[in-house]
């Protein structure tokens, strides 16, 4: 069981059961749609800017535990952030759970989404927690088009 | 209108191209204790089936995962191999690898009749008419790309209609939907209803003069469906119309006789059926194979070659164009020797004893649901569990060392229409036992632990 710990951290499952800033924005100024095409997850991200900053982001969808609490709390992060900001949360999150090793990573940046470190065990539950980053950053590039994992 | 109507369609004469035993176990992991929950005979198949043997057989069934003993409940992706067919094709390698059909030496004369008599077993497997209606391929997808291909392109036109199942594999989906596009046909759908049985009366309204193909699978590999192919294609058949069936997750639990439930095709693959990957077989009546242009060209599938024009080889010749895989065909000619061995009705009976154990079990699960509950089933059972989806139940089962599949299984229209995004999956094979069922719920339940 602890092994599984380090995957299914509490913080992980609370999110996962309970996931934040799951709604629809309407309208939203960007959002994208991801897909992993290997477990079926789909989810939608969505964000209000103002100039530079994310004012709001949200998303919807439906996925594992790992991608829905994946998803939720990139958006409790992101919220009141820079783009910019947004955009290297997200490099240094996928240097986390692709295994870069502990000092590849800059852990102040990521703060609470350190649970998610357990993920690099795991190759195949990689791509789950990265899905709704992948969709953020489709979404500021505006791009609007739907992301697979593929 | 007859089922003959079939064998003698006027279709173009590319066929001028012919020139035509057991020991009683001591075992009491095979004793669970949910034994009286089961309806039939445990203690007689226990007699008749020395799984303890059978598992010795298989390497890779003694090895370990996370430091547990592995648990393969995925057999419908693919089976393990045993120790027989694994020799086998050493051997091959060792003492015999030549060419096929060229040589004049010893050694090709050898692996030759090797191939040829793996056809012939292939033959009496599924109890064809002739050893040239067996076709090598490399598995079920390239052979129904063939029949699709091949017949298909012959068959079907401009404003006619394919019918396939609401139930099937991608890969007896997209060859047809290929083929309709590009013959400006439209491909139809036989729904099935809440337990994934087909629904016949809806088949029979589909059967239409527009239909020129039926192509149905024999077991569902998302839900366990057996479904009553002898009776579709008589169905079919009072239309006229050729049925194929795609016989991926069907040849490795039953007895087929292709003869009595007469369909015009049927293909499976080497490696759900314990034997190597990359082979796989088409059965095609004759008369349809014989009709039928080649699909692919090159070397084997010639009688004679000048720059102006080719003479096609004789069947099953012409439709295996190439060096073919030799080793892997070989090591199918094991497979079945090694499952005709143990007696496929005696494989169906324990693996139907097996599952309903299984269900039993699983179906006491808080919160689980069961995808599938057809009153003919083999081997695979689908679930859903409130809470949790299927890809952390696969790796919180997983890390207990027991292997399941989570996801679509390539089939996702049949997740649409359950309504699921994917499902849980285990998949069994004669060499699991009721001991490993247990540790899969004891595993199940962990899931709720994590959740809770
Ligand atoms: C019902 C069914 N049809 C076709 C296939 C395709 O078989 P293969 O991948 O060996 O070609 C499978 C394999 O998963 C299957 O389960």
């Amino acid at each position: 069981m602890s092994d599984l710990r380090d995957l299914y951290h509490e913080v992980i499952i609370d999110h996962s059961k309970s996931p934040r800033n799951f709604r629809e924005i309407d309208p939203a100024d960007c959002k994208a749609q991801g897909y992993n095409p290997l477990c079926g997850d789909e989810l939608t991200v969505f964000m209000r800017l103002d100039g530079d900053v994310v004012e709001d982001i949200s998303f919807i969808g439906s996925g594992c535990a790992i991608s829905k609490a994946s998803a939720s709390m990139m958006t409790a992060h992101l919220k009141g952030k820079s783009k910019e900001y947004a955009e290297a949360a997200f490099q240094e999150f996928h240097k986390m759970i692709t295994g870069q090793g502990e000092d590849a990573f800059d852990k102040a940046l990521l703060g609470k989404l350190a649970v998610f470190s357990g993920v690099c065990e795991f190759p195949v539950r990689v791509k789950c927690a990265s899905l709704p980053w992948h969709t953020m950053h489709t979404a500021l590039e505006e791009k609007g088009e739907k992301v697979t994992t593929e | 209108m007859s089922a003959s109507r079939i064998s003698t369609l006027h279709l173009p004469p590319y066929s001028n191209s012919l020139i035509s035993n057991l020991e009683l176990p001591d075992d009491h992991s095979l004793r669970g204790s949910h034994d009286v929950l089961v309806r039939d005979d445990w203690e007689g198949l226990r007699l008749a089936f020395d799984v303890r043997s059978i598992r010795e057989n298989f390497p890779i069934l003694q090895r370990k995962v996370y430091g547990k003993p592995l648990v393969y409940l995925d057999n419908a992706a693919t089976t393990q191999k045993p120790q027989q067919v694994i020799d086998a094709i050493t051997r091959y390698y060792t003492e015999q690898n030549a060419n096929v059909h060229r040589g004049v030496h010893h050694l090709s004369e050898k692996a030759t009749h090797e191939y040829e008599c793996v056809r012939c077993k292939v033959r009496q497997y599924i109890n064809a008419a002739e050893d040239r209606e067996v076709i090598f391929v490399r598995g079920a997808t390239e052979g129904i790309n063939l029949i699709a291909h091949c017949f298909g392109g012959q068959v079907v036109g401009s404003g006619d209609e394919v019918l396939i199942s609401a139930m099937e594999h991608h890969s007896n989906i997209v060859p047809w939907q290929l083929l309709c596009q590009q013959r400006g046909a439209s491909l139809k759908v036989i729904p099935i209803d809440d337990d994934g049985e087909i629904l016949l009366d809806e088949y029979e309204k589909l059967l239409t003069t527009r239909t020129k193909l039926v192509s149905v699978t024999h077991v569902s590999n998302a839900l366990g469906t057996v479904n009553p192919i002898g009776k579709m294609v008589e169905m079919a058949h009072r239309h006229g119309i050729p049925v194929v069936i795609d016989g991926a997750q069907g040849a490795p639990h039953m007895q087929i006789d292709v003869q009595a439930v007469d369909c015009e095709f049927y293909v499976f693959s080497a490696h759900k059926i314990y034997g190597p990957t990359g082979i796989g077989i088409v059965y095609g009546k004759e008369a349809l194979l014989e009709s039928m242009p080649p699909y692919q060209s090159g070397g084997d599938m010639i009688s004679a070659v000048t720059f102006e024009k080719t003479i096609f080889n004789r069947l099953p010749y012409k439709f295996e164009a190439g060096t073919p895989n030799i080793a892997g065909t070989v090591g199918l000619g094991a497979a079945i020797d090694y499952v005709s061995n143990i007696g496929v009705e005696q494989i169906a009976a324990y693996e139907q004893s097996l599952l309903n154990y299984a269900t039993d079990a699983v179906a006491a699960i808080d919160r689980l649901r069961i995808i599938g509950t057809a009153s003919e089933k083999a081997s695979v059972l689908s679930f859903v569990l409130e809470g949790a989806h299927p890809h952390d139940i696969g790796t919180i089962l997983d890390q207990e060392g027991v292997a399941i599949r989570a996801g679509h299984h390539c089939a996702q229209p049949v997740m649409q229409r359950f309504g699921i995004p994917a499902t849980a999956r285990a998949s069994f094979a004669f060499y699991n036992t009721r001991e490993e069922v247990d540790t899969m719920v004891r595993a199940i339940n962990k899931v709720g632990e994590v959740f809770a």
